[in-house]
């Protein structure tokens, strides 16, 4: 087959000059993106304004779609739910019965634990809920692991604050604008979650490998032996993630440096949470707060 | 006029609707990543990439050189890569498919694919070793990716040369 038409300008010198010249935009353009580059490289956030203004215009698209999906998931469910209603609600009852018992037993324990507490004079942060919203779309072309959330600066997100699901850690807030956030995972490369493990609270490291595992990496000088099934679950050291937050289960046994399926995934058809940052940063923190009571 | 047998003579023998439906076919490509599943490894091939590429083998003279840097840019602004490398890549592996069109004086499909599977290796293998530390476990992932993309290209290819609805009635 012969070649489709060329640019070939022929013997016209405009055309010539012509084309000359887009070329050397393009090499420009091309250097430009270089330029770009390397700045993104050695700062991440630079160009997060440029990026929010897109994502402003893009969002509501990937929300129609997730909605769709949502809905269109959901029917198998909610038809068995309509047949299986009336047995369920008779199971329910009786289940409550039984559990009335347990109930009223946690509340006094959680009742005497406040009260013992208070008289130690430990300083609770409790981590308080910014705004519940959907991740709608990710970086699913990228080698990075981003996800961005259908809520912004308007709901309350700032950059920085834990995002959670319903079993688990997904991530935090690295980029905001008015009504999306973007979200870096815990499965990113860059990613580091500092983690203990949930048995004897040793201190270890979370870190991304960004193929949907985590690397566990033991904090402790001493050597340390990881069992496939130890759950690690956050620190709070650091100060952005609040403690007790579930992370991941190690999958194979293996000494100072073990693989990990994460709890939470991304990709859930329930609400991600936003948290408060746990320990904001020391100019943020208010003098009366600080002082024990 | 229209049942003259001449009615089509001295007519550009190209579509006039191919200079607005290229640009924009290939954002919508870049935007494919908006599809509601939240991925856990990159796995998506690179739909803007490719639909570039596509529209690049299918007419050489319907982009100007400096197209992919714009279109690179979009890309950027929505994949998740660190900006600029879309810029990059595409235009570099736009440039270097126009040096080889010099080159290459017979032409067929398995050679456009091949120029294709060499472009896609390129800025996807580019745009990990920018965006991912060296130390990250992508590389088999991205292998898969860069395979079930490369296997992908016939089919944008054909969906190209619809959009483009050459040798139809305009």
């Amino acid at each position: 087959m012969a070649p489709p038409p060329n640019r070939r300008p022929g013997f016209s010198r405009r055309a010539q000059y012509g084309l000359f010249i887009s070329y050397v935009v393009a090499v420009g353009g091309a250097l430009v993106g270089a330029c770009l580059l390397l700045l993104s490289t050695f700062n991440p956030p630079a160009f997060a304004a440029v990026r929010g203004f897109f994502s402003e215009i893009v969002t509501p698209i990937a929300s129609g779609l997730d909605w769709t999906r949502r809905g269109v998931s959901g029917i198998p469910g909610g038809i068995a739910s309509y047949f299986g209603v009336r047995s369920e609600n008779a199971a329910l009852r009786a289940q409550v019965e039984r559990d009335r018992a347990l109930v009223d037993q946690a509340r006094a324990i959680t009742n005497e634990n406040r009260r013992l507490r208070a008289m130690l004079r430990l300083r609770d942060r409790t981590a308080e809920p910014v705004v519940a919203a959907r991740l709608v779309y990710s970086s699913a072309s990228s080698t990075r692991r981003f996800a961005v959330l259908n809520a912004g600066s308007w709901q309350g997100v700032r950059t920085g604050m834990p995002v959670r699901g319903p079993n688990g850690l997904i991530g935090r807030v690295v980029e905001v604008s008015p009504n999306t956030a973007r979200v870096l995972l815990i499965l990113d490369p860059e990613s580091i979650v500092p983690v203990r493990r949930v048995r004897d609270g040793l201190p270890a490291i979370a870190a991304g490998r960004g193929d949907g595992l985590l690397e566990i990496r033991s904090a402790s000088a001493a050597q340390a032996q990881f069992e496939a099934g130890d759950a690690f679950v956050t620190s709070g050291v650091g100060g952005v993630f609040p403690p007790n937050i579930a992370v991941g289960r190690v999958s194979r046994r293996a000494r100072d440096l073990a693989e990990a399926a994460p709890l939470a995934s991304p990709d859930t058809l329930d609400f991600a949470l936003v948290q408060q940052m746990f320990l904001p940063e020391a100019g943020q923190v208010r003098a009366p707060e600080a002082a024990p009571r | 006029m229209s049942g003259s047998p001449f009615a089509g003579l001295g007519k550009p023998d190209v579509s006039a609707r191919a200079n607005w439906l290229a640009p924009l076919s290939i954002v919508i490509g870049s935007l494919v990543t908006l599809v509601p599943f939240k991925m856990s490894f990159p796995i998506l091939p690179p739909f803007g990439l490719m639909m570039l590429l596509a529209w690049r083998l299918h007419r050489p003279d319907l982009l100007k050189p400096w197209a992919p840097v714009l279109l690179g840019l979009a890309d950027d602004l929505v994949s998740g890569q660190p900006l600029g490398s879309g810029m990059l890549f595409w235009t570099v592996s736009c440039i270097l498919i126009d040096v080889l069109d010099n080159r290459i004086v017979w032409r067929d499909f398995f050679q456009d694919w091949l120029l294709a599977g060499g472009a896609i290796g390129f800025c996807l293998i580019g745009g990990r070793l920018v965006a991912a530390p060296l130390t990250a476990h992508v590389d088999t992932v991205l292998l898969v990716q860069v395979l079930i993309s490369i296997a992908l290209f016939p089919v944008l290819s054909r969906l190209v040369a619809r959009l483009d609805g050459k040798g139809r009635a305009r």
